[in-house]
């Protein structure tokens, strides 16, 4: 990894010998290519954001960004959020202290089903509470007779969420911790550590990072939800949106002032979710799973 | 996985806590994942098998299916061509920014996808940056099938991207070698024996791509038109048959979706089950 350091401000550094790589000009054409197109569909997205967030000037981006409904759209998917997030890393910690530290009939198809969330369209993830406990769903009737309200509101907003987060910290710990085995934890028990104690003091700092870092990526993934939220929230102004809905809304009314303004706020959250990951990766890069796709 | 364990449901371990973690995990994904999805088929179900294929196979749901499956496609083998060359830049070459853009394929995993559908939108719209360029060209993208194809590649890159570039970064140099030393020009290594053993990965990149395109949703709707049977994606009937009530139609519609992304699935095990055996990765 350090050799990016000492890399002079050249295209033509080869790693391998002069027959393992490619010659000059094909190497400059390749690189163009690679970077253009990654300019062109990643980056000038990004850049449109802030541009057209500033567009109206910074009196203009302020008050879109404090004006109650944002605030309260801010307010609702931070809860949101703190909510789904906890919960899916006490699910990460059981599923992956399962898997991982024992042997048992069923295991592989646990574990592949602990992705399932990820192969369903998040308006799939959506609808299957609005079946289950929608007016007209399975429930409705009898959450409406017991007055309790889960669809249009914020109980829907985090089940809608936890779903379409829930394999993000599972995945990171599953395949670490089967990597790491189970010496450490059979050592801390057999010098007298409690179950407990050998969990706090021995697994979870061994798996602090790896830990994090699914924790990271499960909270932007939580934050910026569209698609399952949006079928479940009913899209109530000041009560059921959350920021990407509401940047929907003012986007329809034309408001594209206000609505990239908002929308600049969860860009900056995905650079700062981009910045961490990277961190943890160069910094930890052997505490993580080696697994690093989604 | 180790074979005989005879009929004991687990391996007898010194380790606590099997039956508290195994029955929290069970619980959790019952009650959020198993039986939400099975409410799902069993809506889908109260149509009949009749009803099923009519709703499924009507025109209008027919073409939005297809119109997400065939965009999708395009846009994870579009993926599938830039994301190899993305990959052997970032992991053979070095130049400067490498860090940067290696650090920026992961950004459509981390924006949040109603950005990108705006972003996308403003872009390409016919007097946004890149659309008032297209425009003369008579290039239309925004609010047409492009504007699909534009948002589902700018989603799906970084599959490809993520999947191939550890198999490149573990690729045994001395096979290149051997290859140089027997005659091999560079071009015939790489089409005969790089690309050959990059070919799981790139299939499994491109089958991720493609079951996330399929059902994309936040991405896309800014940038469709959304006009029926033209620019219509399946996630979107599904929400407008559920603001008509048709719960039903909608669960039907949601049923054949997960149908085709469990295929795609089913393709993705497939292939690493052969990339295990050919070249035991």
């Amino acid at each position: 990894m350090s050799d990016a350091a000492v890399a002079p401000l050249l295209v033509t550094k080869p790693r391998g010998l002069a027959v393992t790589t490619e010659r000059g000009p094909v190497r400059i054409v390749l690189i163009a290519v690679g970077v253009i197109f990654l300019a062109l569909f990643l980056l000038l997205p990004l850049a449109a954001v802030f541009v057209e967030a500033f567009r109206a000037g910074l009196s203009a981006y302020y008050a879109s960004i404090t004006e109650p409904d944002a605030v309260a759209a801010i307010k609702l998917t931070l809860l949101v959020a703190a909510i789904a997030v906890p919960t899916n890393l006490i699910f990460g910690l059981a599923a992956s202290w399962a898997i991982a530290k024992f042997d048992f009939r069923g295991k592989s198809l646990l574990n592949s089903l602990i992705d399932l969330p990820f192969s369903v369209s998040p308006v799939i993830s959506g609808l299957i509470y609005v079946l289950l406990f929608g007016l007209q769903g399975y429930l409705g009737p009898w959450l409406q007779s017991q007055n309790i309200q889960i669809i249009f509101a914020l109980p829907g907003l985090v089940l809608a969420t936890i779903f379409v987060t829930f394999p993000f910290v599972a995945r990171e710990l599953v395949p670490l911790m089967q990597e790491q085995g189970t010496q450490d934890e059979e050592a801390a028990l057999s010098l007298g550590a409690s179950g407990w104690q050998t969990f706090f003091r021995v697994t979870l700092p061994n798996i602090r990072w790896a830990l994090l870092y699914g924790v990271v990526l499960c909270n932007a993934r939580a934050m910026g939800e569209f698609g399952a939220v949006s079928v479940v929230s009913g899209h109530i102004r000041g009560k059921t949106n959350t920021m990407p809905l509401h940047v929907e809304i003012l986007y329809n009314e034309y408001n594209f002032a206000a609505a990239f303004a908002v929308a600049s706020l969860l860009a900056l959250l995905a650079l700062v979710t981009l910045v961490i990951k990277v961190a943890l990766e160069w910094r930890y890069a052997d505490q993580i799973a080696a697994s690093r796709r989604h | 996985m180790a074979g005989a364990r005879g009929l004991a449901l687990k391996r007898p371990s010194a380790i606590p806590g099997f039956g508290l973690a195994l029955g929290f995990t069970l619980t959790y994904l019952s009650l959020i994942v198993l039986i939400p999805l099975a409410a799902l088929v069993l809506k889908a179900a109260t149509l009949g098998f009749s009803g099923f294929w009519e709703v499924v196979t009507g025109p209008r749901t027919l073409a939005a299916l297809r119109l997400s499956f065939f965009t999708s496609l395009y846009a994870a083998a579009v993926n599938a061509f830039f994301g190899v060359i993305i990959a052997w830049v970032l992991v053979r070459y070095r130049f400067p920014g490498r860090r940067l853009f290696d650090a920026f394929v992961d950004l459509p995993f981390a924006l949040p996808t109603a950005v990108a559908g705006i972003a996308l939108t403003a872009l390409y719209a016919p007097n946004g940056w890149i659309g008032s360029l297209l425009a003369p060209l008579g290039i239309k993208v925004a609010y047409t099938p492009n504007g699909i194809l534009i948002a589902l590649i700018f989603i799906g890159l970084p599959f490809v991207v993520r999947t191939v570039q550890p198999v490149l970064e573990e690729f045994d140099r001395e096979l290149e070698e051997a290859s140089a030393t027997l005659g091999a020009n560079r071009r015939q290594t790489v089409f005969h024996v790089i690309l050959p053993s990059l070919l799981p990965a790139i299939l499994t990149g491109f089958a991720l791509a493609l079951a996330r395109a399929v059902g994309e949703y936040g991405s896309v709707i800014f940038i469709a038109g959304n006009i029926p049977m033209v620019s219509e994606i399946a996630p979107l009937l599904i929400v407008i048959r559920l603001e008509e009530f048709g719960y039903a139609q909608a669960a039907a519609i949601g049923t054949a979706m997960l149908m085709i992304s469990f295929g795609i699935l089913l393709f993705v095990h497939l292939v690493q089950a052969y990339a295990r055996r050919r070249f035991g990765q």
